[in-house]
């Protein structure tokens, strides 16, 4: 879009006072970029290892199973969990309800301790079966 | 009609009526995402165990296989409307956004080819000796 320079744009970002509704907002962008690079490749590598033959599959798991591949995975889970209560607050957002500052400031902050919370079950229990 | 500014180009011009459509694309997307990805995390640590031929074995199964194809679509296609508003925010230059648009096209539908593709490969073939 083309625009005349010398006019003004709506203050953003540098003037605001930081604030939860912010933070949650930011990171559902980061979250979803992050699970649609590193999340949607790592599924498709998943697959196509699992497709490709024991071989294929073995490494899959060797690089999975590696420090970096479950600091990845739990990485990648969290963000989903992140996303997945932050986009649930985005539908109650969409109907019109939520507004309210008291309100909208303690539903960002639910975001973060929900999503905390189920990636910590998430990876006790997958923890607890395996040992 | 105008040629100064953005909204005097358009004026008059009436709505394009499909201005909802993205919107309400990665909304639908989303609740696809929402119920199959679930599905999917709950059904992995369920199985009895990740290695290759309990996993081509669960795979293998046709409402599973069927399930997880739609999930591909399902987050290729949402993927792909998000990065869009993201790129769209972040890349300025038009020639330089329509090339990233031009790359995620290639990447989201690359993507889910190859994860459908994967999916069928196995459901067909089942544990590879």
């Amino acid at each position: 879009m083309a625009r005349t320079k010398s006019r003004p744009l709506s203050p953003h970002l540098t003037i605001w006072k930081w604030g939860p509704h912010m933070a949650v907002s930011i990171m559902h962008r980061v979250t979803g970029n992050g699970l649609a690079t590193v999340g949607a490749l790592g599924l498709v590598w998943w697959l196509m290892a699992a497709a490709m033959g024991p071989d294929a599959y073995a490494f899959f798991v060797t690089c999975a199973t590696s420090p970096i591949g479950y600091l990845v995975m739990i990485g990648l889970s969290w963000f989903f969990f992140q996303h997945m209560v932050s986009g649930l607050r985005h539908f109650v957002l969409d109907i019109g309800a939520g507004y309210e500052l008291k309100t909208n400031k303690s539903w960002s902050l639910a975001t973060f301790a929900i999503s905390a919370l189920i990636t910590i079950l998430f990876w006790l229990y997958i923890f607890g079966k395996a040992f | 009609m105008g040629t100064g500014t953005g909204i005097g180009r358009v004026r008059g011009l009436g709505s394009a009526r499909h201005g909802a459509h993205h919107w309400l694309a990665q909304r639908y997307t989303a609740v696809g995402n929402l119920l199959l990805v679930l599905w999917l995390l709950f059904s992995l640590i369920s199985l009895p165990g990740l290695d290759y031929e309990s996993v081509v074995g669960w795979i293998s199964n046709p409402l599973v296989a069927v399930p997880l194809m739609l999930m591909l679509v399902s987050i290729f296609w949402h993927l792909r409307l998000g990065m869009q508003v993201m790129l769209e925010d972040y890349v300025h230059d038009k020639g330089l956004n329509f090339f990233c648009i031009l790359l995620l096209n290639f990447y989201a539908i690359g993507g889910a080819a190859a994860g459908i593709f994967a999916i069928a490969k196995i459901a067909f073939t089942g544990v590879v000796e």
